[in-house]
């Protein structure tokens, strides 16, 4: 029976990343399209703790791979690991969620397999013989169809387009102990960008500030709290240095596609409307009634963010 | 020391990208073109790295002879001279990542510097395929801590730190939740993320010495790659329409809205 791989991924403090659920959620799918069966990998200087976790999620066997060197993630000592599996395994599919680690990890995995690749998987279409792979293209303006017909294929999920994988037991935990590989990278520190809210990509609601906000963000962020939404901001915020890089929501930034997104004094260059017009509902608060950001939003308030974000923050709280 | 760099054509990304109504493709008329604005940063990085340490900038475009505007673009700004690989027509990431292998294994470069995306198939790979088939350390999404407004950024300086004995590079990389450092071991593929740097615009006497820097020509047959692609796309077609939203007069009847009508909280 055919395999389908999925790389699990390790937070930095060592417990499951959401969106490696995501990406199993798709492995499943595509291994019920394809009559395969789902084993995913966990690589970490010790993997029991994340290959238990990601047993109970539908997989009929993890990998676990245990090696002094996986203690950082690096894409020189990865990227060998999973190949030698893949190949040891003969997966004819290999997988991992579209986030930074996998974006840089699964490229060199398939370039090692000799394998053809979509990035940021958002469905699956026809069956072993016929299967496409569904992907955005000019961030988003297009979805394409594409086929790839190397004898491995490799891909990376785009989380928000598949629900969690949910619990369902019973996974089997087998011991991997690949060939050491010197790298020439090494790995120097991780700062983390520290935030009580919830990830950008994996937010249900995000707030967005923009021009409009002259770099004050203590309203969205405000509202995002009552929410708890992740907060988001436009990439001449960025540029100007007012908030984080990593905040960028657009074609360059974060593309998110959350249950509610909340543009505050954000014009709505295309720019940014491909990082965001895959939400389900949008919200724009701008001053400027002909701003493009209006001709997206499902609902639109003329109005001055710094007073109207205080009065919906209020009107949210009382009306829950 | 020598860097590679890349200046892939793309569509402008203020243009409306349309799907031909068979979804065989994208509407071509009216669109236009532009350097990917990922290379873009790319170019600029290196110009700054080879202004430290002296040496040169070559840049490779894949394409038809339109490509040529693109590699112009970034010799106006100052790339010491261009490769054109010619190749009218679609190829693959694995058939781009091949040419490129050929052509830095030619010119043996320090580091190949490359946009982390084109932003018309946003694959993501062809940087982290190279660095593989190369056998080279990789460093995608490179950034930067300061913003766009620190003197760092005004007075050009390279936000990748080239170590003196240019033996290795240190990289900022972009990555979820936080920033990662990275020392790479030279020759190395770096990938550019957006805010690594503001590119410089190219001067009048920069577009004028363009016109006669060098642009050698190669073709997959005199690289020795084959480009049968492995990957197709079978079609194409225009994501699902917002439908049209209302205005609405207040933040009272907006509440109203997002909880009884779009059920957001």
């Amino acid at each position: 029976m055919p395999i389908v791989l999925i790389v699990a991924e390790a937070q930095p403090d060592g417990s499951i990343r959401k969106a490696t659920l995501h990406a199993l959620a798709a492995g499943a799918q595509l291994a019920s399209k394809v009559g395969a069966e789902l084993h995913a990998v966990a690589l970490a200087k010790d993997a029991t703790a994340l290959a238990n976790v990601v047993k109970e999620y539908g997989v009929k066997v993890v990998h676990a791979a245990s090696a002094p060197q996986f203690e950082q993630y690096l894409a020189e000592t990865f990227a060998p690991a999973v190949a030698e599996l893949a190949t040891s395994l003969k997966a004819e599919y290999v997988g991992a969620a579209a986030s930074a680690m996998g974006r840089d990890l699964l490229p060199r995995v398939a370039a090692r397999l000799k394998a053809a690749m979509a990035s940021d998987v958002m469905g699956f279409n026809g069956d072993a013989a016929s299967l496409t792979f569904v992907r955005p293209m000019w961030a988003g303006s297009v979805i394409a169809e594409v086929k790839l017909s190397s004898a491995v294929k490799a891909f990376t999920v785009r989380a928000t387009e598949f629900e969690a994988a949910a619990k369902a037991g019973g996974g089997e935990v087998k011991a991997f102990t690949p060939a050491a590989v010197a790298s020439p990278t090494t790995f120097v520190d991780f700062k983390e960008v520290k935030s009580a809210r919830p990830e950008l990509t994996e937010a249900k609601v995000v707030v967005s500030g923009g021009r409009g906000t002259k770099g004050d963000f203590k309203e969205i962020e405000a509202l995002a709290d009552e929410l708890g939404a992740a907060v988001g901001a436009s990439r001449a915020v960025c540029d100007a240095g007012w908030v984080p890089n990593d905040l960028q929501v657009g074609q360059t930034g974060k593309v998110v596609a959350p249950k509610l997104y909340v543009a505050a004094g954000i014009s709505g260059a295309i720019q940014h409307l491909a990082g965001m017009k895959g939400s389900k509902v949008i919200v724009a608060i701008n001053k400027d009634p002909e701003a493009p950001i209006f001709q997206v939003a499902d609902y639109g308030l003329v109005a001055d963010l710094f007073k109207a974000l205080p009065e919906l923050r209020e009107g949210i709280k009382s009306s829950k | 020391m020598k860097i590679l760099v890349t200046a892939k054509r793309v569509e402008d990304p203020e243009s409306k990208i349309k799907v031909k109504p068979d979804g065989s493709g994208i509407v071509g008329e009216g669109l236009k073109y532009k350097i990917n604005p990922f290379d873009e940063i790319a170019v600029e990085e290196s110009l700054r790295l080879v202004a430290k340490f002296p040496g040169e900038v070559v840049v490779v475009s894949i394409g038809g002879k339109e490509v040529h505007e693109q590699l112009r673009h970034a010799l106006a700004m100052g790339a010491t001279r261009a490769v054109w690989v010619n190749h009218p027509g679609a190829l693959d990431q694995m058939a781009i990542a091949g040419l490129l292998q050929k052509v830095a294994e030619k010119e043996k470069p320090d580091l190949a510097i490359l946009g982390k995306q084109s932003i018309d198939d946003d694959q993501s790979q062809v940087g982290q395929y190279l660095a593989e088939w190369l056998n080279w350390s990789q460093a995608t999404f490179a950034s930067k801590v300061e913003s766009f407004e620190s003197d760092a950024e005004k007075n050009k300086v390279p936000a990748l730190v080239v170590s003196a004995d240019l033996k290795s590079v240190r990289v900022v990389r972009e990555v979820d939740g936080g920033l990662n450092t990275l020392d790479c071991k030279l020759p190395a593929v770096v990938t550019t993320d957006l805010r690594l740097n503001q590119p410089r615009y190219a001067s009048l006497p920069g577009i004028m010495k363009a016109k006669s820097k060098p642009i050698e020509e190669l073709t997959p047959a005199t690289l020795g790659v084959d480009v049968t692609p492995k990957l197709t796309v079978t079609r194409m077609s225009s994501p699902p329409p917002r439908k049209a939203g209302i205005k609405v007069p207040d933040v009272a009847t907006l509440v109203s809205k997002l909880k009884n009508e779009a059920k957001a909280f």
